[in-house]
Protein backbone atom coordinates (compact mmCIF):
# COMPACT_ATOMS: atom_id res chain seq x y z
CA UNK A 1 0.00 0.00 0.00
CA UNK A 2 1.40 3.88 -0.59
CA UNK A 3 1.80 4.79 2.63
CA UNK A 4 0.20 8.53 2.91
CA UNK A 5 1.72 10.97 5.37
CA UNK A 6 -0.16 14.03 5.89
CA UNK A 7 2.24 15.43 8.47
CA UNK A 8 4.72 16.82 6.53
CA UNK A 9 2.34 18.74 4.04
CA UNK A 10 0.19 20.07 7.32
CA UNK A 11 3.64 20.92 9.16
CA UNK A 12 3.93 23.51 6.24
CA UNK A 13 0.37 25.20 7.36
CA UNK A 14 2.52 28.72 7.15
CA UNK A 15 2.94 28.41 3.76
CA UNK A 16 -1.10 27.26 3.01
CA UNK A 17 -2.21 29.58 4.68
CA UNK A 18 -0.83 32.49 3.37
CA UNK A 19 -1.65 30.64 -0.60
CA UNK A 20 -5.22 30.91 0.75
CA UNK A 21 -4.72 34.41 1.56
CA UNK A 22 -3.29 35.63 -1.25
CA UNK A 23 -6.56 33.60 -3.20
CA UNK A 24 -9.03 34.92 -1.35
CA UNK A 25 -7.05 38.74 -2.03
CA UNK A 26 -7.51 38.06 -5.23
CA UNK A 27 -10.62 36.38 -5.63
CA UNK A 28 -12.15 39.68 -3.52
CA UNK A 29 -10.40 42.25 -5.00
CA UNK A 30 -11.13 41.26 -8.60
CA UNK A 31 -14.95 39.99 -7.87
CA UNK A 32 -15.78 43.32 -6.69
CA UNK A 33 -14.11 45.10 -9.75
CA UNK A 34 -14.71 42.71 -12.31
CA UNK A 35 -18.31 42.89 -11.44
CA UNK A 36 -18.87 46.53 -11.23
CA UNK A 37 -16.33 46.48 -14.68
CA UNK A 38 -18.97 44.02 -16.14
CA UNK A 39 -21.94 46.59 -15.26
CA UNK A 40 -20.78 49.10 -16.83
CA UNK A 41 -19.90 47.49 -19.93
CA UNK A 42 -23.43 45.88 -20.21
CA UNK A 43 -24.61 49.44 -19.60
CA UNK A 44 -22.26 50.35 -23.03
CA UNK A 45 -23.69 47.66 -24.68
CA UNK A 46 -26.98 48.23 -24.57
CA UNK A 47 -27.15 52.00 -24.23
CA UNK A 48 -23.71 53.13 -24.60
CA UNK A 49 -22.88 54.83 -28.13
CA UNK A 50 -22.20 53.33 -31.59
CA UNK A 51 -18.21 53.70 -30.87
CA UNK A 52 -18.83 52.33 -27.50
CA UNK A 53 -20.48 49.47 -28.05
CA UNK A 54 -18.45 48.44 -30.88
CA UNK A 55 -15.07 48.72 -28.48
CA UNK A 56 -16.60 46.85 -25.54
CA UNK A 57 -17.87 44.15 -27.76
CA UNK A 58 -14.26 43.57 -29.50
CA UNK A 59 -13.24 43.54 -25.82
CA UNK A 60 -15.56 41.21 -24.42
CA UNK A 61 -15.24 38.70 -27.34
CA UNK A 62 -11.21 38.78 -27.11
CA UNK A 63 -11.41 37.89 -23.64
CA UNK A 64 -14.02 35.24 -23.72
CA UNK A 65 -12.37 33.90 -26.94
CA UNK A 66 -8.78 33.93 -25.26
CA UNK A 67 -7.24 31.33 -22.37
CA UNK A 68 -7.07 33.26 -19.15
CA UNK A 69 -3.19 31.92 -18.76
CA UNK A 70 -2.87 33.55 -22.39
CA UNK A 71 -4.24 37.09 -20.65
CA UNK A 72 -2.39 36.29 -17.74
CA UNK A 73 1.37 35.79 -19.51
CA UNK A 74 0.61 39.08 -21.97
CA UNK A 75 -0.42 41.08 -18.79
CA UNK A 76 2.54 39.85 -16.99
CA UNK A 77 5.17 38.99 -19.60
CA UNK A 78 3.93 41.39 -22.56
CA UNK A 79 3.44 44.82 -21.07
CA UNK A 80 7.00 45.13 -19.96
CA UNK A 81 8.44 45.77 -23.35
CA UNK A 82 5.76 48.76 -23.89
CA UNK A 83 7.03 49.84 -20.66
CA UNK A 84 4.31 48.61 -18.59
CA UNK A 85 5.52 46.53 -15.65
CA UNK A 86 3.45 45.37 -13.06
CA UNK A 87 3.85 43.55 -9.51
CA UNK A 88 2.88 39.76 -9.64
CA UNK A 89 -0.25 40.61 -7.28
CA UNK A 90 -1.09 43.42 -9.59
CA UNK A 91 -0.59 41.76 -12.94
CA UNK A 92 -3.08 38.60 -11.33
CA UNK A 93 -5.88 41.35 -10.02
CA UNK A 94 -5.83 42.66 -13.79
CA UNK A 95 -6.12 39.65 -15.83
CA UNK A 96 -9.03 38.71 -13.26
CA UNK A 97 -10.77 41.87 -13.28
CA UNK A 98 -10.07 41.77 -17.42
CA UNK A 99 -11.31 38.39 -17.51
CA UNK A 100 -14.50 38.44 -15.00
CA UNK A 101 -15.79 41.45 -16.31
CA UNK A 102 -16.41 40.60 -19.91
CA UNK A 103 -18.07 37.17 -18.70
CA UNK A 104 -20.13 39.35 -16.28
CA UNK A 105 -20.60 41.92 -19.27
CA UNK A 106 -22.33 39.78 -20.55
CA UNK A 107 -24.61 37.49 -17.75
CA UNK A 108 -25.82 41.06 -16.68
CA UNK A 109 -26.88 42.09 -19.90
CA UNK A 110 -29.01 38.74 -20.25
CA UNK A 111 -30.21 40.31 -16.81
CA UNK A 112 -31.15 44.01 -18.35
CA UNK A 113 -33.08 42.87 -21.42
CA UNK A 114 -35.40 40.47 -19.57
CA UNK A 115 -36.70 43.83 -18.24
CA UNK A 116 -40.52 43.72 -19.10
CA UNK A 117 -41.75 46.38 -21.54
CA UNK A 118 -44.41 47.70 -19.14
CA UNK A 119 -42.43 48.14 -16.37
CA UNK A 120 -39.90 50.73 -18.75
CA UNK A 121 -43.29 52.39 -19.45
CA UNK A 122 -44.10 52.72 -15.69
CA UNK A 123 -40.72 54.77 -15.10
CA UNK A 124 -40.99 56.64 -18.45
CA UNK A 125 -44.36 57.86 -17.53
CA UNK A 126 -43.26 58.98 -13.65
CA UNK A 127 -41.34 61.21 -15.66
CA UNK A 128 -37.81 59.71 -14.30
CA UNK A 129 -34.11 60.46 -15.44
CA UNK A 130 -32.93 58.24 -17.88
CA UNK A 131 -30.43 57.21 -14.97
CA UNK A 132 -32.89 56.86 -12.32
CA UNK A 133 -34.77 53.97 -14.69
CA UNK A 134 -31.12 52.62 -15.06
CA UNK A 135 -30.25 52.39 -11.62
CA UNK A 136 -33.73 51.84 -9.65
CA UNK A 137 -36.23 50.42 -11.66
CA UNK A 138 -33.68 48.51 -14.50
CA UNK A 139 -30.46 47.40 -12.28
CA UNK A 140 -31.69 45.84 -8.92
CA UNK A 141 -34.03 43.18 -10.32
CA UNK A 142 -31.55 42.54 -13.20
CA UNK A 143 -29.20 41.43 -10.84
CA UNK A 144 -31.96 39.78 -8.78
CA UNK A 145 -32.52 37.44 -11.84
CA UNK A 146 -28.73 36.79 -12.87
CA UNK A 147 -27.17 36.69 -9.13
CA UNK A 148 -26.51 33.06 -9.45
CA UNK A 149 -24.92 33.07 -12.29
CA UNK A 150 -22.47 35.73 -11.84
CA UNK A 151 -21.87 33.97 -8.63
CA UNK A 152 -20.74 30.90 -10.45
CA UNK A 153 -18.92 33.06 -12.50
CA UNK A 154 -16.77 34.97 -9.49
CA UNK A 155 -16.18 31.14 -8.86
CA UNK A 156 -15.12 29.92 -11.41
CA UNK A 157 -12.62 33.09 -11.75
CA UNK A 158 -11.66 31.96 -7.91
CA UNK A 159 -10.72 28.81 -9.11
CA UNK A 160 -8.77 29.80 -12.36
CA UNK A 161 -6.36 32.10 -10.23
CA UNK A 162 -4.75 29.27 -9.51
CA UNK A 163 -3.01 29.62 -12.73
CA UNK A 164 -1.71 32.91 -10.92
CA UNK A 165 1.14 30.52 -9.21
CA UNK A 166 2.39 30.19 -13.05
CA UNK A 167 4.03 34.13 -12.75
CA UNK A 168 5.04 33.06 -9.52
CA UNK A 169 2.03 34.67 -7.47
CA UNK A 170 2.46 32.96 -4.16
CA UNK A 171 -1.10 31.67 -3.91
CA UNK A 172 -2.82 28.18 -3.00
CA UNK A 173 -1.97 26.16 -5.54
CA UNK A 174 1.65 27.38 -5.82
CA UNK A 175 1.77 26.57 -2.21
CA UNK A 176 0.46 22.93 -3.09
CA UNK A 177 3.07 23.10 -5.51
CA UNK A 178 6.19 24.55 -3.85
CA UNK A 179 5.04 21.70 -0.78
CA UNK A 180 5.10 18.84 -2.93
CA UNK A 181 8.27 20.19 -4.67
CA UNK A 182 9.90 20.37 -1.18
CA UNK A 183 8.28 16.95 0.71
CA UNK A 184 7.53 14.53 -2.71
CA UNK A 185 4.94 14.39 -1.37
CA UNK A 186 2.31 15.54 -4.09
CA UNK A 187 -0.36 13.70 -3.75
CA UNK A 188 -0.94 14.15 0.09
CA UNK A 189 -0.22 17.94 -1.34
CA UNK A 190 -3.31 18.01 -3.73
CA UNK A 191 -5.45 16.25 -1.44
CA UNK A 192 -5.18 19.30 1.17
CA UNK A 193 -5.46 21.93 -1.31
CA UNK A 194 -8.52 20.16 -3.09
CA UNK A 195 -10.27 20.38 -0.10
CA UNK A 196 -9.29 23.62 1.02
CA UNK A 197 -10.73 24.90 -2.71
CA UNK A 198 -13.74 23.14 -2.68
CA UNK A 199 -14.30 24.23 1.50
CA UNK A 200 -14.11 28.03 -0.17
CA UNK A 201 -15.61 27.83 -3.02
CA UNK A 202 -18.73 26.62 -1.14
CA UNK A 203 -18.15 29.17 1.48
CA UNK A 204 -17.57 31.68 -1.19
CA UNK A 205 -20.97 30.77 -2.54
CA UNK A 206 -22.98 30.68 0.57
CA UNK A 207 -21.60 33.99 1.50
CA UNK A 208 -22.39 35.48 -1.93
CA UNK A 209 -26.10 33.84 -1.57
CA UNK A 210 -26.32 35.53 1.44
CA UNK A 211 -24.87 39.14 1.01
CA UNK A 212 -26.54 39.53 -2.46
CA UNK A 213 -30.48 39.76 -1.83
CA UNK A 214 -29.42 41.66 1.83
CA UNK A 215 -26.91 44.27 -0.01
CA UNK A 216 -26.44 44.51 -3.60
CA UNK A 217 -30.16 44.21 -4.48
CA UNK A 218 -33.05 43.71 -2.02
CA UNK A 219 -35.68 41.21 -3.21
CA UNK A 220 -39.31 41.14 -1.86
CA UNK B 1 -28.06 16.82 2.15
CA UNK B 2 -24.97 18.77 3.33
CA UNK B 3 -23.76 15.27 5.27
CA UNK B 4 -25.11 13.20 2.45
CA UNK B 5 -22.92 15.43 -0.52
CA UNK B 6 -19.62 15.37 2.22
CA UNK B 7 -20.07 11.19 2.64
CA UNK B 8 -19.72 10.98 -1.02
CA UNK B 9 -16.90 12.64 -1.43
CA UNK B 10 -14.99 10.96 1.93
CA UNK B 11 -16.02 7.36 -0.06
CA UNK B 12 -14.62 9.02 -3.42
CA UNK B 13 -11.73 9.67 -1.42
CA UNK B 14 -11.21 6.78 -0.27
CA UNK B 15 -12.14 4.95 -3.67
CA UNK B 16 -9.02 7.12 -4.89
CA UNK B 17 -6.66 5.84 -2.28
CA UNK B 18 -7.72 2.16 -2.78
CA UNK B 19 -7.13 3.00 -6.47
CA UNK B 20 -3.86 4.56 -5.79
CA UNK B 21 -2.40 2.31 -3.75
CA UNK B 22 0.49 0.21 -5.24
CA UNK B 23 3.47 -1.14 -3.61
CA UNK B 24 5.37 1.47 -1.56
CA UNK B 25 8.57 -0.01 -2.32
CA UNK B 26 8.62 -1.34 -6.05
CA UNK B 27 9.84 -4.72 -6.98
CA UNK B 28 12.82 -4.76 -8.76
CA UNK B 29 11.30 -5.35 -12.03
CA UNK B 30 11.71 -2.18 -14.08
CA UNK B 31 14.55 -4.00 -16.32
CA UNK B 32 12.23 -7.47 -16.99
CA UNK B 33 9.33 -4.88 -17.98
CA UNK B 34 11.49 -2.96 -20.49
CA UNK B 35 13.14 -6.06 -22.13
CA UNK B 36 9.85 -7.69 -22.53
CA UNK B 37 7.72 -4.97 -24.32
CA UNK B 38 10.81 -3.85 -26.17
CA UNK B 39 10.66 0.05 -24.83
CA UNK B 40 11.65 2.13 -22.43
CA UNK B 41 9.97 5.42 -21.58
CA UNK B 42 12.94 8.12 -20.83
CA UNK B 43 11.41 11.50 -19.02
CA UNK B 44 13.36 14.35 -21.01
CA UNK B 45 12.88 18.39 -20.96
CA UNK B 46 11.77 19.20 -24.35
CA UNK B 47 12.04 23.04 -23.40
CA UNK B 48 15.52 23.20 -22.07
CA UNK B 49 18.44 23.59 -24.64
CA UNK B 50 20.79 22.40 -24.83
CA UNK B 51 20.13 19.69 -22.42
CA UNK B 52 16.50 18.28 -24.04
CA UNK B 53 14.44 20.29 -26.77
CA UNK B 54 13.38 20.64 -29.80
CA UNK B 55 15.25 20.85 -32.72
CA UNK B 56 14.49 23.46 -35.92
CA UNK B 57 13.48 19.67 -37.41
CA UNK B 58 10.60 19.02 -34.40
CA UNK B 59 12.78 16.47 -32.94
CA UNK B 60 13.80 15.86 -29.83
CA UNK B 61 17.94 16.74 -29.16
CA UNK B 62 20.26 17.79 -26.73
CA UNK B 63 22.80 16.12 -24.58
CA UNK B 64 20.21 14.31 -22.49
CA UNK B 65 18.27 13.16 -25.71
CA UNK B 66 21.33 12.07 -27.02
CA UNK B 67 22.13 10.21 -23.89
CA UNK B 68 18.87 8.65 -23.21
CA UNK B 69 18.88 7.59 -26.99
CA UNK B 70 22.33 6.00 -26.55
CA UNK B 71 21.04 3.56 -23.16
CA UNK B 72 18.08 2.59 -25.50
CA UNK B 73 20.11 1.61 -28.26
CA UNK B 74 22.34 -0.57 -25.92
CA UNK B 75 19.74 -1.81 -24.21
CA UNK B 76 18.36 -3.04 -27.84
CA UNK B 77 15.07 -1.34 -27.12
CA UNK B 78 12.84 1.30 -28.57
CA UNK B 79 13.28 4.75 -27.10
CA UNK B 80 9.86 6.27 -25.92
CA UNK B 81 10.70 9.39 -24.94
CA UNK B 82 8.28 11.58 -22.32
CA UNK B 83 8.56 15.29 -22.56
CA UNK B 84 9.17 15.73 -18.72
CA UNK B 85 8.98 19.61 -16.44
CA UNK B 86 11.39 20.23 -13.31
CA UNK B 87 8.59 19.87 -10.52
CA UNK B 88 6.38 16.87 -12.47
CA UNK B 89 9.78 14.47 -13.68
CA UNK B 90 10.29 13.14 -9.87
CA UNK B 91 6.11 12.05 -9.54
CA UNK B 92 6.34 10.76 -13.12
CA UNK B 93 9.07 8.45 -12.05
CA UNK B 94 7.55 7.29 -8.79
CA UNK B 95 4.03 6.61 -10.73
CA UNK B 96 5.80 4.73 -13.13
CA UNK B 97 4.99 7.18 -16.46
CA UNK B 98 8.82 6.83 -16.83
CA UNK B 99 11.53 4.09 -16.49
CA UNK B 100 14.52 6.55 -16.20
CA UNK B 101 14.73 10.47 -15.32
CA UNK B 102 17.32 12.06 -17.88
CA UNK B 103 16.86 15.81 -17.99
CA UNK B 104 19.08 18.04 -16.60
CA UNK B 105 18.75 16.09 -12.83
CA UNK B 106 20.97 16.80 -10.10
CA UNK B 107 21.77 15.25 -7.25
CA UNK B 108 21.23 16.45 -3.13
CA UNK B 109 20.15 14.48 -0.30
CA UNK B 110 16.28 15.23 -0.58
CA UNK B 111 16.11 13.77 -3.68
CA UNK B 112 18.52 10.61 -3.01
CA UNK B 113 15.64 9.93 -0.08
CA UNK B 114 13.28 9.38 -2.94
CA UNK B 115 14.97 8.07 -5.81
CA UNK B 116 18.65 6.12 -6.90
CA UNK B 117 21.22 8.02 -9.21
CA UNK B 118 23.36 6.56 -11.83
CA UNK B 119 26.81 7.65 -12.23
CA UNK B 120 27.03 11.29 -13.91
CA UNK B 121 27.01 11.80 -17.44
CA UNK B 122 27.05 15.42 -18.52
CA UNK B 123 28.32 18.46 -16.71
CA UNK B 124 26.22 21.45 -15.14
CA UNK B 125 27.02 24.91 -13.82
CA UNK B 126 24.39 26.52 -11.61
CA UNK B 127 24.77 30.70 -11.56
CA UNK B 128 23.26 33.71 -11.20
CA UNK B 129 23.07 35.87 -14.28
CA UNK B 130 21.91 39.85 -14.01
CA UNK B 131 22.87 42.96 -15.97
CA UNK B 132 25.81 44.44 -15.80
CA UNK B 133 24.81 47.43 -14.47
CA UNK B 134 23.98 45.77 -11.12
CA UNK B 135 27.11 45.09 -9.05
CA UNK B 136 26.90 41.52 -7.86
CA UNK B 137 29.87 40.51 -6.13
CA UNK B 138 28.75 38.18 -3.36
CA UNK B 139 25.67 36.54 -2.12
CA UNK B 140 25.34 39.02 0.03
CA UNK B 141 25.00 41.81 -2.53
CA UNK B 142 21.63 40.05 -3.39
CA UNK B 143 19.66 41.48 -0.39
CA UNK B 144 16.67 43.81 -1.40
CA UNK B 145 16.85 42.22 -5.51
CA UNK B 146 14.42 40.11 -7.02
CA UNK B 147 15.51 36.99 -8.76
CA UNK B 148 13.71 34.11 -11.00
CA UNK B 149 14.08 30.40 -10.58
CA UNK B 150 11.97 27.19 -11.39
CA UNK B 151 10.33 25.74 -8.83
CA UNK B 152 11.92 22.47 -7.01
CA UNK B 153 15.07 22.83 -8.78
CA UNK B 154 18.13 22.62 -6.88
CA UNK B 155 19.56 26.45 -7.41
CA UNK B 156 15.60 26.65 -5.50
CA UNK B 157 17.61 25.14 -2.86
CA UNK B 158 20.82 26.79 -2.82
CA UNK B 159 19.53 30.49 -3.04
CA UNK B 160 17.03 29.96 0.01
CA UNK B 161 20.22 28.39 1.87
CA UNK B 162 22.72 31.10 0.63
CA UNK B 163 21.02 34.35 -0.10
CA UNK B 164 20.10 37.53 2.41
CA UNK B 165 16.33 36.87 3.50
CA UNK B 166 15.21 40.52 1.62
CA UNK B 167 15.78 39.08 -1.92
CA UNK B 168 12.88 38.34 -3.38
CA UNK B 169 12.40 34.74 -4.81
CA UNK B 170 9.98 34.18 -7.54
CA UNK B 171 9.41 31.30 -8.69
CA UNK B 172 7.83 29.66 -11.92
CA UNK B 173 7.07 26.41 -13.82
CA UNK B 174 9.34 25.52 -16.08
CA UNK B 175 12.68 27.35 -17.51
CA UNK B 176 11.60 28.85 -20.25
CA UNK B 177 8.82 31.19 -18.14
CA UNK B 178 11.76 31.66 -15.74
CA UNK B 179 14.11 33.19 -18.26
CA UNK B 180 11.12 35.11 -20.15
CA UNK B 181 10.40 36.73 -16.75
CA UNK B 182 14.23 37.88 -17.03
CA UNK B 183 14.04 39.08 -20.27
CA UNK B 184 11.17 40.75 -20.01
CA UNK B 185 12.84 42.45 -16.64
CA UNK B 186 10.04 41.59 -14.12
CA UNK B 187 12.80 40.23 -12.13
CA UNK B 188 16.47 41.79 -11.84
CA UNK B 189 18.39 38.32 -11.69
CA UNK B 190 18.43 34.68 -13.05
CA UNK B 191 19.31 31.43 -11.35
CA UNK B 192 19.55 28.55 -13.75
CA UNK B 193 22.10 26.60 -16.02
CA UNK B 194 24.65 28.09 -17.21
CA UNK B 195 24.44 26.48 -20.83
CA UNK B 196 20.93 27.77 -20.49
CA UNK B 197 21.55 31.30 -19.19
CA UNK B 198 24.08 31.29 -22.54
CA UNK B 199 21.63 30.58 -25.03
CA UNK B 200 19.00 32.99 -23.55
CA UNK B 201 21.08 36.14 -23.57
CA UNK B 202 22.73 35.40 -26.87
CA UNK B 203 19.48 35.59 -28.38
CA UNK B 204 18.22 38.87 -26.10
CA UNK B 205 21.12 41.13 -26.38
CA UNK B 206 19.55 44.25 -24.78
CA UNK B 207 19.32 42.95 -21.68
CA UNK B 208 22.81 42.98 -21.42
CA UNK B 209 23.09 40.28 -18.94
CA UNK B 210 26.51 38.12 -18.00
CA UNK B 211 27.56 35.56 -15.41
CA UNK B 212 27.57 36.69 -11.95
CA UNK B 213 28.21 34.28 -9.04
CA UNK B 214 28.04 30.40 -9.19
CA UNK B 215 25.38 28.55 -7.24
CA UNK B 216 26.88 25.20 -7.87
CA UNK B 217 28.41 22.91 -9.77
CA UNK B 218 26.39 20.26 -10.23
CA UNK B 219 26.32 17.91 -12.85
CA UNK B 220 23.66 15.50 -14.28
CA UNK B 221 22.57 12.46 -12.56
CA UNK B 222 20.38 9.82 -14.32
CA UNK B 223 16.91 9.24 -12.32
CA UNK B 224 15.99 5.57 -11.25
CA UNK B 225 12.92 4.25 -9.24
CA UNK B 226 13.87 3.34 -5.85
CA UNK B 227 15.06 0.04 -5.16
CA UNK B 228 15.44 -0.84 -9.05
CA UNK B 229 18.77 -2.11 -8.54
CA UNK B 230 19.10 -4.46 -11.77
CA UNK B 231 18.22 -1.48 -14.14
CA UNK B 232 20.49 0.82 -11.89
CA UNK B 233 23.57 -1.38 -12.43
CA UNK B 234 22.93 -1.96 -16.32
CA UNK B 235 22.12 1.57 -16.73
CA UNK B 236 25.59 2.30 -14.92
CA UNK B 237 27.59 -0.11 -16.98
CA UNK B 238 26.42 1.78 -20.12
CA UNK B 239 27.08 5.04 -19.20
CA UNK B 240 30.92 3.97 -17.57
CA UNK B 241 31.35 2.44 -21.27
CA UNK B 242 30.26 5.68 -23.19
CA UNK B 243 32.63 7.23 -20.54
CA UNK B 244 35.77 5.63 -21.09
CA UNK B 245 35.40 5.08 -25.16
CA UNK B 246 34.64 8.99 -25.57
CA UNK B 247 30.70 9.34 -26.24
CA UNK B 248 30.18 11.34 -23.48
CA UNK B 249 32.88 13.50 -23.97
CA UNK B 250 31.90 14.32 -27.53
CA UNK B 251 27.85 14.39 -26.64
CA UNK B 252 29.29 17.06 -24.37
CA UNK B 253 31.60 19.02 -27.19
CA UNK B 254 28.83 19.06 -29.59
CA UNK B 255 26.24 20.56 -27.31
CA UNK B 256 27.50 22.11 -24.55
CA UNK B 257 30.15 23.85 -26.63
CA UNK B 258 33.05 22.65 -23.65
CA UNK B 259 34.36 18.77 -22.30
CA UNK B 260 32.31 16.92 -19.85
CA UNK B 261 35.66 17.62 -17.06
CA UNK B 262 35.80 15.30 -14.22
CA UNK B 263 32.25 13.48 -13.88
CA UNK B 264 31.68 11.93 -10.28
CA UNK B 265 31.56 8.15 -10.34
Amino acid sequence: MIEFNFAVVLAQWPMLMRGLGLTMVLTAASAVLGAMLGTACAWARLHGGMVLKRVVGLYVELVRNTPFIIQLFFIFFGLPSIGVRLSVELACVLAMVLNLGAYACEIVRAGLQATPRGQLEAAMSLALTPWQIFSRVVLPPALARIWPALVSQIIIVMLGSAVCGQISAEELSQAANLISSRTFRSFESYIVVTLAYLVLAVALRQLLNWFGPRFIFVSR
Amino acid sequence: MKFNAFSNLAALMASAVLMFAVPAHAADDSLTAVMAKKSIALGVASDFPPYGYMGPDFKLTGVDVATAQLIADKLGVKAEFVPVSTPNRIPYLQTKKIDLIVSALGKNAEREKVIDFTVAYAPFFQAVFGPKALNIKSFGDLAGKTIAVTRGTIQDDVLQQVAPPTLKIMRFEDDATTVAAFISQQTQLLATGAAVAAAAVQKNPQVQAEYKLLLKDSPNFIGVRKGESALLSKVNDILRVAKADGTLEQYSQKFLGRGTGVLPD
